[in-house]
């Protein structure tokens, strides 16, 4: 309960803030302010399992872009920037220098869903999750569509320092190049080991990946 | 005795077209439940559907049909206002019967 | 921006261009998938749910041994036919917005005198909660081929859609997922699973016509109310109380913008 009054506080905090810097008016209609919704949340959701009513609580960056009003156009430009460098910021690079592991395993990292919900045990390795929004490897039919195609990944741009920062920063935490992307902060987020971020590297980088044959 | 099936029989130009929607789970008797313990095999191993008294199909079936097994088949001849019963007998024995008109 | 910061934003800009190139048609497998969807259509086990539904619609029950059938959906007391297009609404005896398996709570309670409890409680699909799938599928049946005609007039109906579009939107745990992440788009799809975009009438109306729905894979009948706890699991969210007021507005939102659609409930899927 504690928590969700925190949320309650948040909210009030984050709600007239976005309207200043856009000058629009909030999105949402009569009956949905802060204090409605703060209440609304309180009494709909429970404890289950790992799923905590913690999780309801929002940083900066999920308050900014859970207003599709604000989250996007210009007017928020700087906004989303500040947001895309705080989440640089947390970005922790690989603790011995090496960028890739066994692409073999990020395939199986990549095909996996599990972990974080509350039917999931917390004692379980978490999966990557990924192709539920990629197209990775042309044998994979079965892949999403919310994402862009990962084919040919590593063939298209070999192994440079940047192409290694830029995706291991995108695995790590993807709104620290796009403020209000889809894409779960695996490494941010705890939900993927620097060991699995390297494996999910190998999967797109190594020339001798499915990915790039 | 089992929950009951829905039937739907109807005749066009000489034949009659039936649908019987079964209620069955059809466990397989591979899977296992939560503890880890096998769940039996449970399912409709025999069918047998009659129009207007004359049997009209015989089905031996196993474990690979599903769970609320869902027939369609169509039958030369049969007009509306027959009788068409549908009978399923299980591996366990158990055994239904359910009736309908063709329309 | 950093150099770190420009080479993201570069690379982004070549996967992006490379995207729209290969989802401009439908594919092969997508294409398979949708006629052994159309197969199912014939035959679908929900009716045997429906059978059963209106058994339990009709036998007494509880401390007052009395049967549901002078509930009041919406159009009166025991009318079924029609009642789950124009669900969720207000209702004055309650003075709150509901969906129907609150306002099915609501009746066993005043009519069967029963302790709902138990159904708020247990595991979907399991004693006694099951009973409300069976419910469902017999009211949403009573419903099918009619226009979708939900609109919010009351205060308390405007609010409740409002807040089902704040909840729509609001991202948390940590996947950072919103209801929005997978439904606020056209054309998306999670692995071979089309997702409807749900703030559109014709996404809305995708998905709420087609539940409740027997799921084939699982060979489960599940209400609305399962399909949202569900969804929520698959977000990492916490738990959404069963019939709470989070769900009845996502099922405000749903039905008010699907506005006009047949129902085709019960519905099937994979």
């Amino acid at each position: 309960m504690k928590h969700v009054a925190l949320l309650a506080a948040f909210l009030l905090i984050a709600g007239p803030a976005a309207a200043q810097s856009t000058g629009k008016p909030a999105p949402w209609g009569p009956g949905a302010d802060d204090a409605a919704f703060a209440q609304m949340l309180k009494a709909s959701f429970k404890d289950k399992g790992i799923a905590k009513l913690d999780r309801l609580n929002q940083d900066e960056t999920q308050a900014f872009c859970s207003d599709p009003g604000t989250a996007s156009g210009p007017a928020s430009a700087a906004r989303r920037e500040k947001i895309e460098a705080a989440n640089l910021a947390t970005v922790k690079w690989p603790s011995d220098g090496k960028w890739l592991g066994d692409w073999r395993e990020g395939e199986k990292i990549a095909q996996s869903g599990r972990g974080n919900t509350w039917s999931d045990k917390a004692d379980q390795p978490n999966g990557g999750n990924c192709y539920n929004c990629h197209q990775i490897t042309a044998e994979e039919i079965s892949h999403g569509t919310i994402g862009p195609s990962l084919l040919g990944y590593g063939k298209m741009r070999g192994q440079g320092e940047d192409v290694l920062k830029a995706t291991w920063a995108k695995i790590y935490n993807a709104k620290s190049s796009n403020a209000c992307s889809n894409m779960p902060r695996a490494g941010h987020m705890g939900i993927l080991g620097e060991a699995q971020i390297k494996h999910l590297m190998a999967l797109l980088l190594d020339p001798q990946s499915s990915v790039n044959k | 005795m089992g929950n009951p099936m829905k039937i739907r029989a109807a005749s066009k130009d000489g034949v009659t077209e039936i649908k019987v929607l079964m209620s069955h789970e059809m466990e397989t008797g591979q899977r296992k439940d939560a503890s880890g313990a096998v769940v039996p095999a449970w399912f409709i191993n025999e069918v047998t559907a009659k129009l207007d008294g004359k049997t009209v199909l015989q089905a031996q079936w196993g474990p690979s049909v599903s769970k609320n097994p869902y027939l369609a088949f169509k039958v030369k001849g049969g007009k509306a206002g027959d009788k068409v019963s549908v009978t399923w007998v299980d591996n366990k024995g158990d055994t239904r019967t359910d009736e309908a008109t063709v329309t | 921006m950093d150099r770190v910061s420009m080479g993201i934003a570069a690379f982004l800009a070549v996967v992006a261009a490379f995207a729209t190139a290969a989802y401009a048609q439908k594919d092969k497998a997508q294409e398979g998938i949708e006629a052994y969807r159309e197969a199912l259509q014939d035959g679908n086990p929900a009716e045997l749910y429906e059978a059963t539904g209106e058994e339990l619609w009709k036998k007494p029950a509880g401390p007052k041994n009395a049967t549901l059938e002078a509930c009041d959906l919406g159009l009166g007391a025991g009318v079924v036919k029609g009642a789950y297009a124009r669900l969720p609404r207000y209702f004055a005896d309650t003075d709150k917005v509901q969906d129907l398996e609150s306002r099915l709570l609501t009746c066993m309670s005043t009519l069967q005198g029963i302790d709902t409890k138990p159904y708020v409680e247990a595991a979907f699909g399991t004693p006694p909660k099951e009973d409300m799938n069976a419910l469902a599928a017999f009211v949403s049946g009573q419903s099918k081929d009619i226009p979708a005609a939900v609109t919010p007039t009351h205060p308390k109906e405007q609010a409740m859609y409002e807040l089902g579009k704040r909840m729509f939107f609001y991202q948390g745990g940590p996947y950072d997922f919103a209801c929005a992440t997978c439904h606020g788009q056209e054309g998306m799809r999670i692995r071979m699973q089309e997702l409807p975009y749900i703030s559109s009438n014709k996404g809305a109306a995708a998905g709420w016509t087609s539940w409740p729905a027997y799921r084939v894979s699982s060979g489960q009948m599940w209400s609305m109310q399962w399909r949202l706890n569900d969804c929520f699991r698959q977000q990492r969210f916490p738990e959404p109380v069963y019939a709470s007021d989070a769900t009845v507005a996502l099922s405000m939102y749903m039905a008010a913008n699907a506005l006009g659609a047949t129902m085709k409930t019960p519905g099937i899927k994979r």
